[in-house]
């Protein structure tokens, strides 16, 4: 039953034939319509934003709860200009508290009383109480209905400027109230998949709805997450094609052979020739194609490169020379260059590049490659996930557009209701049965997941049940089974829970008896409103106290300006009701309280000095009712940097700070904002510098990545018992024991920012970053009082969990803040054979009380195949979540043995999921380093890792950069971190509008990703490198003049700034290209990274060059090396 | 005479023995609870830790009565477990106060794992060690007592019946 009810429902979905076969690339069909590099992350979420009618503000996200702007989403780059709805909202931020505040009133109320909830919610007005929220909009007259409101986001997709939701933003999930209305006009019916899948139909999707049917492409890709493939075959199913996306924008897609391993040819200019050969049988033939290629690739060459070579002797193309490739570091790509220019070339989608390869080289390369074809057209029936690759021969393996997840071999229609790979993703989408099988294919199983993302469109629920399996407690979601109309069994537990009676009604359809169209077991993403059983006590206010340091060194740096002229310009932004408190502590060797008592004149300050025995002063006046002394607090803010200008104190007694804060907080809970610049020094929690500078390079052990001492430790988990999050900002140029400080935040799940050379004047970068971040961390949404369960599938268990927060049971994380940008590793292990199951599922359960006092609870339910061979499991790995589920591994283990305990266990990795490839799933042995194609990455990701700044040896590296670079593994979601181990590397002069996005009226121009090696740079360009946190725009000694005067505004090389950091905005279409692609970047994460222009006499070359991971470097091993030594290994 | 040194620290270990089979059957609990979420872990290690150093101690307290009354067999078995005790109080994580258990790391599927094995197996050691200490002390005291006491000594004469004869054996030379 529950499936026919899934197909009906999905809006977008209903009546499309989903065609098995071909649809197995699902990703290439969303990035038909033209998205190009969002496919990375494509996910149908950001496909239906697309669609709304643009919100023009590209920029920023907007802390509001539907906002959609997740960062996720940026990547998606929906086509449609709607896409980003308020990204740059920030400026709508600002809008005064005020506004919301009817809103918001209500739904509190509603909240504390189930009773009231129901009824208010109809009301159909759109000003209406946030609970009505939760009433879906698209039927006005539905929303009359008793108890339940769903509130699909859809309205706010739709409506049409984002920026008229600002008020909201800061708002946790409520929807919209406007934006409801808008999204009125939608069609009522498919509530469910509409969340996802409704979006008004843009251009986009009426094109590939049209298409699939004629191509035999399912339109699946429309919706959901993921498409489904194929219906399950047995084998491998669904070789998720992850990556090779298909670069939309180039290829029509409705031109494109639909042949669904195939991926479309290469973006850039060539595409046409290049692209169209490869399509035969991916695996084998490459027949005719060769020539074509390499035209085509020579073509690229001259254009990327500007060399001249044409025909560079065979032997060099097809495969690596017997000697790795010199490593120039010099700037220009080498003439003498080894490779053939067209390696140089950007990169090819990998398929066919090296087919092409193959067949030029004429001589030393056949016979090697005549069993690896032989072995291809074998398995030319299977999927292409699991194409053998031998990763020694095959140069270009990095695909020209970002790599999105695979999609899970499950039905169309589990598939299409499936949890966002942006959400949840599983390091193996195909699940092992046993323990030992897992063992022998030597992977990690873990998943990852961003639960707090900021989501377009969420479906929320207010009902006075909340429908959960009455064992396990797993909330009713999409994979349960319904028995008939009055059971259902859980998909957890497998036990028959009865339907209660409510849940009988569909107040979507204003139908009775049709429970599994009810929005719960529609969508795998959902919100509840939760009843009064979910408080252990009445939701908390929004409670914000900044505890900022004032020595010296503080003042020196002058981030006190900056911090209080940002506050003071979102302070009305802060997400929170009426009830919202504030206050500011600072320090030095003491603590200062400031008295914002209503009633006062001026802010009255309290000096604390027994910092020994630290108390509060005034224990009710400290902590302020925002809007009731808003002015108070905008005086204290404007006098606070002057305040402490001629301080000469330079001692600094962080911990009597802290634990004052934490006896401010403690009756309320709230975040705590902290600012340090310095070691702490004084009084409790001091510690001592255990940086030896000298051993910053040492090739040896790294000590001191432990916390020295537990008072921090100690203190977070007072914080966390009493709801109490400690956000840590560091703006040190000297060394501050983060290893120890990071404590506070870590255990209390917090955040840590580390700006390590802030200074108000001589590092404008570093201040335009904390600026921007700041204005984010501030207005961004927040939970209090979280806490986050996991639960899986009889059979399965956590094994652990790495992010910040503390583990309060087997299954338990407590949160007592949580934020939208903050995700979470879980390592599984299999307990019990899963031998009778055909699916297993992870549910996430977040319940947590919005900024606006309201208890929620958001459940991402993900459904995974569970399969019995190890050919299967290859086939469905998830090379970005393995990679970043073993850096998280590799964090613990340097802390609890050592950095190069971690660096072998990450080798091993390598070494041995390759070697159990070869050992069971490959069927004929050859020579060469063997990877699937779905994991032909693995040693490239592996090798980047052990060159991130957490993990290498022999490269100066400052103790609290590696420290920091290790909370950011952990902490950050998947899709921010992965820039920051592989960075992504662009060249920028040629940017043509080809194949570019279009994001709200924007056009977003979209190069390849060439692979970062200093043979890519040539002299005569300019080059874009992504890491994450940082951007470098490194320009050649010859550099196209056009480009100069256009973007950078000099005459000439000579004249470019050596610390410049923002490119003028000049008025030319070169500018305007870059600059949209930069703040595109940009705009997909929540921290801001800065720019840093570099020439090729800069310093900080030295730190781009050390981004460029396939190359050698004095300590470690290049790319080419590296894969010998781990064919070494295996061979061995 | 009767009563020797080594008598007396048997008897002591016997007794502190017991209490070391408390201990560890508490440890077993406790962490059976952690893991079957009944307990919130700082409490949970809160309780565990304060009594982690006296259980060492105590150990260590034995061993160096054994020493004493070298009884090296004895202390020869006991040495591991002693060694065992200081490298894990060696590689405690870092902490303010004494014990071992670290709440933030606990939870952790392999720390739990082994902190349930050690406990069992330190049960297990405790329990053979209980038996074997009272081995030695009805050995010491009552066969060596025998052993070494005159025929006359009736009491036991019934009760060692068995061994009476290979008594007189041994005390004709005497």
């Amino acid at each position: 039953m529950s499936t026919a009810g899934f197909n009906s429902q999905n809006g977008a979905g209903t009546g499309q034939p989903y065609s098995n076969g071909p649809s197995q690339n699902p990703v290439g069909l969303q990035q038909l319509p033209g998205a190009g590099y969002g496919s990375g992350h494509q996910s149908p979420f950001n496909l239906m934003q697309a669609k709304a009618p643009s919100p023009s503000v590209p920029g920023h996200y907007s802390p509001g709860p539907f906002q959609p702007l997740p960062p996720g989403s940026p990547y998606h780059l929906s086509p449609s200009p709607t896409a980003y709805p308020a990204p740059q909202g920030q400026p709508l931020l600002t809008a005064p508290l005020i506004g919301r505040p009817p809103s918001q009133t209500p739904p509190h109320s509603a909240s504390s009383s189930p009773g009231l909830r129901l009824i208010p919610a109809q009301p159909t007005p759109p000003p209406p109480p946030a609970v009505s929220s939760s009433s879906y909009h698209q039927n006005p007259l539905q929303t009359a209905a008793p108890a339940w409101h769903y509130n699909t986001s859809q309205p706010t997709m739709r409506s049409p400027a984002p920026m008229i939701l600002p008020p909201h933003g800061p708002v946790a999930n409520n929807v919209n109230p406007a934006a409801s209305l808008a999204g009125q006009s939608l069609p009522p019916p498919p509530l469910s998949s509409a969340a996802y899948n409704t979006s008004p139909p843009s251009p986009h999707l009426s094109q590939t709805q049209s298409q699939p049917q004629g191509l035999g492409m399912p339109p699946t890709s429309l919706h959901g997450y993921g498409q489904p493939g194929s219906a399950p075959p047995p084998m491998n199913p669904m070789a998720p094609h992850t990556y090779q996306p298909i670069r939309p924008a180039y290829g029509p897609p409705p031109t494109g052979p639909p042949p669904p391993m195939r991926p479309t040819p290469p973006p850039t200019g060539p595409p046409a020739a290049s692209g169209t050969p490869p399509p035969t049988k991916a695996d084998g033939a490459v027949a005719g194609n060769g020539p074509q290629a390499t035209n085509s690739y020579n073509h690229v060459d001259s254009k990327m490169a500007g060399l001249a070579q044409p025909g560079p002797p065979g032997r060099h193309l097809g495969h690596y020379p017997s000697l790795p490739p010199g490593y120039q570091n010099t700037s220009g790509p080498p003439a003498p260059s080894p490779m053939h220019p067209a390696m140089q070339a950007a990169t090819q989608p990998y398929t066919q590049a090296p087919q092409a390869y193959q067949q030029m080289s004429g001589g030393p390369g056949m016979a090697q490659l005549s069993p690896s074809l032989a072995s291809m057209s074998l398995q030319s029936g299977t999927p292409e996930a699991l194409r053998v690759v031998n990763l020694l021969q095959e140069r270009n393996l990095l695909p020209p557009t970002p790599i999105s997840a695979p999609t899970p071999c499950l039905t169309q229609d589990l598939q299409r209701i499936n949890c966002s790979p942006e959400v949840y993703r599983c390091t193996l989408t195909s699940i092992p049965q046993t323990q030992s099988l897992l063992n022998k294919a030597k992977l990690p199983l873990g998943l990852l997941l961003h639960p707090f993302k900021d989501l377009s469109q969420l479906p929320v629920v207010t009902s006075s049940t909340i429908v959960r399996c009455r064992s396990c407690r797993t909330y009713i979601n999409p994979f349960v089974s319904f028995l008939d109309q009055r059971r259902w069994k859980c998909n957890l537990c497998y036990r028959v829970n009865d339907v209660p009676e409510e849940f009988m009604y569909n107040p979507v359809s204003r139908s009775y008896g049709e429970p599994h169209k009810r929005p719960e077991v529609q969508n795998a993403t959902i919100e509840f409103i939760a009843p009064s059983e979910y408080m252990l006590r009445p939701p908390q206010p929004a409670v914000y106290l900044f505890v900022l340091d004032v020595s010296h060194n503080a003042v020196e740096k002058g981030y006190l300006n900056v911090f209080c002229q940002s506050l003071l310009d979102n302070i009305n932004a802060l997400p929170g009701d009426s009830r919202t408190k504030v206050g500011f502590i600072t320090f030095d060797s003491t603590v200062h309280f400031y008295n914002l008592q209503e009633g006062l004149s001026q802010p009255q300050m309290l000096i604390v000095s027994d910092i020994e025995d630290i108390f509060l002063p005034t224990p009710d006046s400290l902590l302020v009712n925002l809007n009731e002394c808003k002015e108070l607090v905008q005086d204290l803010l404007k006098s606070l940097p002057s305040l402490f200008q001629k301080t000469m104190e330079t001692q600094s007694a962080l911990g009597a700070a802290l634990q004052a804060a934490f006896k401010l907080l403690s009756p309320t809970g709230g975040r705590m904002s902290v600012f340090q610049t310095q070691l702490p020094n004084l009084g409790v929690g001091a510690l001592q510098s255990r940086e030896d500078p000298n051993q910053r390079a040492s090739a040896k052990e790294i000590q001191h990545l432990s916390p020295a001492t537990d008072f921090y430790k100690k203190l977070a988990l007072d914080c966390s018992g009493q709801q109490v999050a400690v956000d840590l900002f560091l703006l040190s140029s000297q060394y501050c024991d983060l290893a120890s400080l990071g404590c506070i935040s870590r255990y209390s799940a917090g955040n840590v920012y580390y700006y390590p050379s802030y200074h108000h004047q001589h590092s404008p970068a570093q201040v335009e970053c904390f600026q921007k971040d700041l204005k984010r961390y501030l207005t961004r949404k927040i939970g209090f009082e979280a806490v986050m369960r996991i639960r899986c599938t009889k059979g399965l268990s956590i094994h652990t969990f790495h992010g910040n927060f503390f583990v309060r049971s087997t299954d338990l994380l407590s949160l007592p803040n949580v934020n939208p940008d903050a995700g979470f590793a879980v390592q599984m292990s299999i307990d019990e054979n899963l031998v009778d199951t055909q699916v297993v599922s992870f549910q996430a359960a977040l319940l947590y009380t919005s900024s606006k006092g309201e208890r929620r609870i958001r459940v991402h339910t993900l459904c995974l195949p569970v399969v019995n061979s190890l050919t299967d499991i290859f086939a469905g790995a998830d090379v970005q979540a393995i990679s970043g589920l073993l850096a998280c591994m590799a964090v613990d283990r340097s802390v609890t043995a050592s950095l190069g305990d971690a660096r072998d266990a990450m080798i091993n990795a390598a070494i041995d999921s390759l070697a159990s490839y070869r050992q069971f799933a490959l069927t004929i042995q050859q020579p060469g380093l063997l990877a699937p194609a779905c994991l032909r990455l693995f040693p490239l990701y592996i090798l980047a890792l052990l060159k991130q700044k957490a993990f290498r040896l022999g490269t100066s590296t400052r103790l609290d950069d590696r420290v920091f670079a290790m909370c950011q593994l952990k902490y950050q979601p998947l899709a921010y971190a992965m820039p920051m181990i592989h960075p992504s590397l662009y060249r920028l002069d040629d940017l043509t509008d080809e194949g570019a996005l279009n994001v709200n009226e924007r056009t977003i121009p979209q190069p390849r990703v060439l692979q970062l090696s200093v043979e890519k740079l040539s002299r005569d360009g300019a080059f874009l490198m992504d890491a994450g946190t940082v951007m470098y725009l490194w320009i050649g000694r010859n550099c196209n003049p056009i480009f100069l005067t256009q973007v950078l505004g000099v005459p000439s090389y000579a004249d470019v700034l050596d610390n410049l950091y923002v490119l003028p905005e000049i008025d030319s279409a070169e500018s305007q290209r870059t600059r949209a692609l930069i703040g595109w970047l940009r705009d997909q994460r929540p921290f801001y990274p800065s720019l840093h222009v570099i020439k090729d006499e800069s310093q900080l070359k030295a730190s781009l060059l050390q981004h460029m991971i396939e190359d050698r470097t004095d300590s470690a091993l290049s790319y080419y090396e590296f894969l010998l030594h781990l064919q070494q290994k295996i061979t061995k | 005479m009767a009563f020797t040194f080594a008598a007396f620290c048997y008897m002591l270990a016997l007794l502190l023995t017991a209490a070391l089979i408390f201990f560890a059957i508490w440890h077993i609990i406790a962490f059976d609870e952690l893991k079957t979420d009944y307990k919130n872990p700082i409490d949970q290690c809160n309780t565990l830790n304060p009594l982690v150093l006296p259980e060492y101690l105590i150990h260590f307290f034995f061993c160096v009565m054994f020493f004493c009354a070298a009884e090296w067999l004895t202390l020869f078995l006991n040495l591991p477990l002693l060694a065992y005790h200081v490298w894990r109080y060696m590689s405690r994580p870092v902490m303010s106060c004494p014990g071992l258990y670290d709440p933030t790391t606990i939870m952790n599927a392999d720390i739990l794992a082994y902190c349930q094995k050690e406990g069992w197996c330190k049960l297990a050691f405790y329990l053979l060690s209980f038996f074997y200490y009272l081995y030695g002390y009805v050995f010491l005291t009552l066969v060596k007592r025998i052993l070494h006491c005159s025929v006359k000594n009736n009491y036991f004469n019934n009760f060692f019946k068995a061994i009476g004869s290979h008594c007189k054996r041994v005390k004709e030379p005497h």
